[in-house]
């Protein structure tokens, strides 16, 4: 919303300065975007004559001036048409800047010519779009003093309106609230009567049932003869520009001005094209409307029109028709003002895809109080601007009651606003709000709000008002209490995201957030996604489904990152991946990926592509990291999801519980994606793993060390090649639980010593004993144990 | 009887020049061994009569540990020698380049909600969540967006395919259904934080389809306005790590709160930076209000007993704010660049205690 600092002060009876006018707005919760004074941009313009004017003698279109501004003169090389002898213009001498371009200006020459200074347009100072010549000032206009005192200056400012704020959708409701605010003095609106020199033989008529009745409660127009649709003055045109409307035609820009100076939208129909009546009515099935935009819409029954006997005219709030839209050459014409629905102002707005000022007015809500006085001042300019006599006024329907009572007790302005209001204090300012109030009792007011405030609904919608107009600033701060005793206010399932995320960014991954979203194609790479998460207005193709995995945007991720020369990216996300639609559907994921070479290349240690026990590191290390398992409860299988490598992937279970996959990722997914390998990647199902047992104490288990030392022997087997090695060490391990400690396996031979379709294993085994050093023999004895429990588990045999 | 003092002479000179730990030995057996010339005249002891043992026996001990001493100390000399000649033959090239480690990086996202976190847990905040994929009750309607209202369309909110029943899930346009969801399954007081990922369909240089919101919701019997100020003032105040930001709260408007304000912070725009707590100028940061009595009852909570503040703000706006990163988009480009740039240390865990940054 805009509006010039005289247009304001056509409402309002202020010595304000702008800072306070802009502090106050603010304040007000009327937010100032910004404040355009022209008397900044034009200081430094002086105002100066043109002595002498002759041809430039090196170029046929410029002309040579002498330029006076009563104390020196200039010489000025212009291009513009109308440069010649005797005309008072704007000068700029080296140092200003030019508002238009933000240059500033210097000496320079022309053409082989000095040119001292520059005589400027319109548009070069921001004043407007005219570019075909210098500025020509009244020939009476005194020489040398700022432009600034001469032009007139009216600053403008663009002030935000929240969506409940439709009654500052006008200058007028703007100055309502400043002088609610103390700042300034409201002027008497005075509506003019004008002349009613005959009946409009086109009455305004209402075709609504008791179903649509709301559509439209009152629409009242008056009919003109004898009209001329001419330029409108420059005082209208001036304030229309300020605020970046085009001025079209006295009638057109009328409409304009009413609407924002009033804030009721008004239509202007050409009366030669209307028949019989008008009024609004419900659109009939299969009707269509040429809209003044050019466009033809198709409307259907929930939308109103305003419609003569021949059809529909215009979409009521929303935009005129195009047959009897008004043209220069009209000379009469039917102005309009009603009052029409929000809500289905703003359901046909929608449906049709149709922005306009109007519709935005009345989606939000026009005050009905205004219907009429608005015709009756747009009425009085057309006269005045355009002649002609005009018809009575014919009204259909009538200003609906408000009849809101709202039961407000000034003591809840202490309550909800932490500051003191006295009741006669909430009373003032409720009253300057224009709200009629009754008191009923020491904390009990009966308040009616005005017409133009159809958002305040309830007591707190006034408590607001009260806390608004005494300003938010006089609220006291007060320390949130504090609980008594601090405690931790993660749930476990957040430290454990935490843990895992943390993790990961220290195994060396670097962590990423990927849209949710990501292209069909790619979901059905990665097990598809079911058409209930497929978006039915997606911003693009390619972010139209919801991602079933993290893994698509993680590898197209690492591609594009190769694609810019990052070597080896090591990427993880932790976030929602959708697998059905509803709540269940949606599961807590962390997954990563690794791209490339382990490392670098170095001189100690050769970098080697990256495989399948990077990522399952990268998996059991996070999955460790929750401190909820041990990592020896850990089973590994082989085989994961479709777009894993069949034979270099598996699956982490706890129990029964599928934890993680890892592996390679499917070549035909990579080369799907355009993405190079090798790819390894994993996915680790965080709402599948145990949240730490909640334990009364937090004392640790004591620590019992043996006396006696650990002893470790060594065991090499040779086994079938298909056999998984998990076996051979859960074999090993469950030997004697009693006295081993640990298993770790140190050697893989699959050369041909070891025999064809054969493997060598070699393991470690750490026996601890706990009540006596082991003689020879009971050591033996575990030997013995963990032979034939290796050989039972996996048919494997000691080697020779 | 060989004069053993002669003897001894003669050995300290050849232990002393003795060169090698060989050398060293072989003059060891040729004093000391069984046939060592003063273990032979240790033999002649036998002989001799009492005075002259008397005599000679003395004199052949201290020849003994003479050379005994002087063998020990040219082997401590020549062990000496050798180590240090080893030590100087092991000696490597310590300028070269260690064995590579990698280093990860948390995004600054999630450690802007932690930050947030760490700020509003020592307020008593607990956080709260919920999915991002809604229905338009909790998204709207519980918030008090009648239908058909122009605050609803403002939200371009992402919808699923219409359901049988006609009703349509959508992306949440908001962290605020976690609040409904909250109100509804819980009794006052209540102070939750929902921080996470939010949608809306827009695209442009300062829009992202998706982005982050921390909401927080402040519902007992005696939370007013001015708590909603303390309570921002101390977050902005900690969040940026400055003492007296200047913070305006101006009137404004939502849905689901009543009054409603916008939080601005002081700020300075000289020469095109942006600095945070000085200057003349006002950055909006966060909306806030008391949250609307129809809200309340929607969530079954009675607005004569209970009332409260709710805020929201953008993670990445304020991440931005603070950390100076000049480009929405570049969040979600997974540019690895801009994550070792803009991330954090795995062990940058923000507390209160230590600090929030680095």
């Amino acid at each position: 919303m805009k509006f010039t600092l005289s247009w304001l002060k056509s409402h309002l009876d202020t010595d304000a300065t702008i800072a306070e006018l802009s502090e106050r707005l603010t304040m007000l919760g009327l937010e100032v975007e910004g404040i355009d004074d022209p008397a900044e941009r034009l200081s430094g313009f002086i105002t100066a004559h043109v002595v002498e004017a002759t041809p430039h003698p090196n170029a046929d279109r410029l002309r040579l001036c002498v330029v006076e501004d009563g104390q020196a003169r200039y010489q000025v090389v212009c291009g513009a048409p109308n440069a010649r002898a005797g005309i008072k213009v704007v000068l700029a001498t080296p140092g200003v800047v030019i508002p238009a371009t933000g240059d500033v200006l210097k000496k320079g020459m022309v053409r082989g010519i000095e040119s001292q200074a520059m005589m400027c347009s319109a548009r070069e100072l921001g004043l407007g779009e005219d570019h075909n010549g210098i500025i020509e000032l009244p020939g009476d206009t005194l020489l040398g003093v700022p432009l600034t005192q001469v032009l007139p200056c009216d600053p403008v400012f663009d002030i935000a309106i929240t969506p409940n704020r439709a009654d500052c959708l006008s200058v007028r409701g703007v100055a309502r609230d400043l002088a609610a605010s103390g700042m300034g003095r409201l002027k008497p609106l005075t509506v003019p009567k004008p002349e009613s020199a005959f009946d409009s033989p086109i009455p305004a008529v209402i075709d609504l049932s008791d179903d649509s009745a709301s559509a439209c409660r009152l629409f009242a127009g008056r009919l003109f003869r004898g009209i001329a649709n001419r330029e409108s003055p420059d005082w209208l045109k001036a304030r229309l520009s300020a605020i970046g409307v085009r001025p079209i035609s006295a009638l057109v820009d009328v409409t304009n001005y009413v609407a924002n100076d009033l804030g009721q939208p008004l239509h202007v129909f050409d009366a030669a094209r209307l028949k019989g009546r008008i009024g609004p009515r419900l659109a009939r099935a299969g009707e269509e409307l040429l809209a003044l935009n050019g466009k033809t819409y198709a409307l259907t029954e929930a939308m109103t029109v305003i419609a003569d006997e021949s059809g529909a005219q215009s979409l009521a709030g929303v935009m005129g028709g195009e047959d009897s839209g008004v043209t220069d050459a009209t000379t009469e014409v039917f102005l309009e003002s009603a009052l029409f629905d929000p809500m289905r102002t703003a359901a046909t707005g929608r449906a049709l895809g149709l922005d306009s000022e109007a519709r935005y007015r009345f989606e939000r809500g026009v005050d009905p109080a205004m219907v009429i006085p608005a015709l009756e001042t747009a009425a009085a300019m057309i006269l005045e601007l355009c002649g002609g006599t005009a018809s009575a006024m014919t009204v259909a329907g009538a200003v609906p009651e408000a009849g809101r009572d709202i039961i407000f007790r000034p003591s809840r302005v202490a309550r909800l606003g932490g500051v003191e209001a006295e009741a006669q204090e909430c009373q003032g300012f409720l009253d300057a709000l224009g709200c009629r109030v009754t008191v009923q009792g020491p904390d009990s007011f009966l308040v009616q709000p005005p017409s133009w405030r159809a958002d305040l609904e309830g007591e707190h919608d006034l408590v607001e008002e009260v806390l608004r107009l005494k300003g938010y600033d006089r609220i006291p701060e007060l320390s949130m209490p504090r609980p008594e005793i601090a405690r931790p206010v993660l749930t476990q399932k957040q430290r454990r995201d935490s843990f895992v995320l943390r993790a990961l960014a220290a195994r060396g991954l670097v962590q990423t957030v990927t849209w949710s979203f990501l292209p069909e194609s790619q979901a059905a790479l990665f097990g598809g996604i079911d058409a209930g998460l497929v978006l039915s207005n997606p911003i693009s193709s390619d972010l139209s489904a919801m991602r079933p995995s993290l893994l698509p945007n993680l590898i197209a991720a690492a591609g594009r990152n190769a694609d810019r020369g990052q070597k080896d990216p090591a990427l993880f996300e932790l976030g929602p991946q959708f697998e059905k639609p509803g709540e269940a559907g949606q599961k807590q994921i962390a997954a990563g990926v690794r791209q490339g070479r382990s490392g670098p290349r170095h001189w100690a240690r050769p970098a080697r592509p990256v495989d399948a026990f990077d990522a399952k590191a990268d998996a059991i290390g996070a999955i460790l990291a929750t401190g909820a398992v041990a990592e020896t409860s850990l089973q590994i299988a082989p085989g994961a999801a479709a777009w894993y490598h069949p034979g270099r992937s598996g699956t982490i279970k706890l129990g029964n519980k599928v934890l993680a996959w890892f592996g390679e990722v499917h070549p035909s997914v990579l080369a799907a994606m355009g993405v190079k390998g090798p790819l390894v990647a994993f996915e680790l199902f965080l709402d599948a793993l145990p949240l730490p047992k909640l334990r009364p104490t937090k004392a640790k288990a004591l620590l019992k060390n043996s006396p006696f030392q650990p002893l470790e022997r060594d065991f090499a087997f040779v086994l079938d090649a298909a056999v998984p090695a998990e076996t051979l060490i859960r074999a090993a391990r469950g030997a004697d639980k009693a006295l081993i400690a640990d298993v770790a396996l140190f050697d893989l031979y699959e050369g041909a010593h070891a025999g064809d379709g054969k493997k060598s294993l070699a393991i470690q085994v750490t026996l601890q004993p706990t009540d006596h050093t082991l003689t020879d023999a009971e050591i033996e004895a575990v030997g013995a144990k963990v032979v034939a429990a290796v050989a039972k588990a996996t048919g494997g045999v000691l080697r020779g | 009887m060989t004069d053993p003092e002669s003897i001894v002479r003669q050995a300290e000179a050849d232990i002393a020049a003795a060169a090698t730990p060989e050398a060293l030995e072989s003059l060891r057996v040729g004093l000391l061994g069984k046939k060592g010339a003063i273990s032979l005249l240790m033999k002649e002891l036998g002989g001799m009569s009492p005075e002259e043992r008397k005599a000679a026996g003395p004199r052949l001990n201290a020849a003994k540990e003479a050379v005994q001493a002087a063998l020990d100390a040219r082997r401590g000399a020549l062990d000496a020698a050798a180590l240090d000649a080893r030590l100087i033959r092991e000696s490597i090239d310590v300028t070269l380049p260690v064995r590579p480690e990698s280093e990860g990086r948390v995004h600054p996202i999630t450690q802007t909600i932690d930050e947030v976190t760490a700020i509003f847990a020592q307020m008593g905040f607990a956080v709260a969540e919920g999915p991002d994929i809604e229905d338009d009750f909790h998204n709207f309607t519980a918030l008090n967006f009648p239908p058909g209202h122009p605050a609803r369309m403002m939200h371009d909110t992402f919808f699923f395919p219409e359901a049988e029943d006609g009703s349509r899930q959508l992306l949440r346009t908001h962290t605020s259904p976690v609040q409904v969801r909250t109100m509804l399954g819980t009794k006052p007081p209540i102070r939750i934080i929902a921080p996470g990922r939010t949608y809306r369909c827009d695209s442009d240089m300062t829009h992202t389809p998706m982005f982050h919101q921390v909401e927080g919701l402040v519902i007992d019997q005696a939370t007013n306005m001015g708590h909603l100020k303390g309570c921002l003032i101390e977050f902005v105040r900690t969040y940026f790590e400055k003492d007296g930001v200047p913070v305006r709260f101006r009137p404004s408007f939502f849905p689901f709160t009543e009054p409603s304000v916008e939080v601005d912070i002081g700020c300075s725009r000289q020469g095109g930076e942006l600095k945070i707590g000085e200057g003349s100028d006002w950055l909006e940061i966060l909306g806030a209000g008391m949250v609307h009595p129809n809200v309340l009852k929607n969530c079954g909570i009675d607005p004569e007993i209970y009332q409260g503040f709710a805020f929201g703000m953008g993670i990445e706006r304020i991440a931005m704010l603070k950390y100076g990163i000049p480009d929405l988009r570049t969040f979600f480009d997974s540019d690895l660049r801009w994550l070792r740039h803009y991330g954090f240390a795995a062990l940058d865990v923000p507390t209160l205690a230590g600090g929030l940054t680095r």
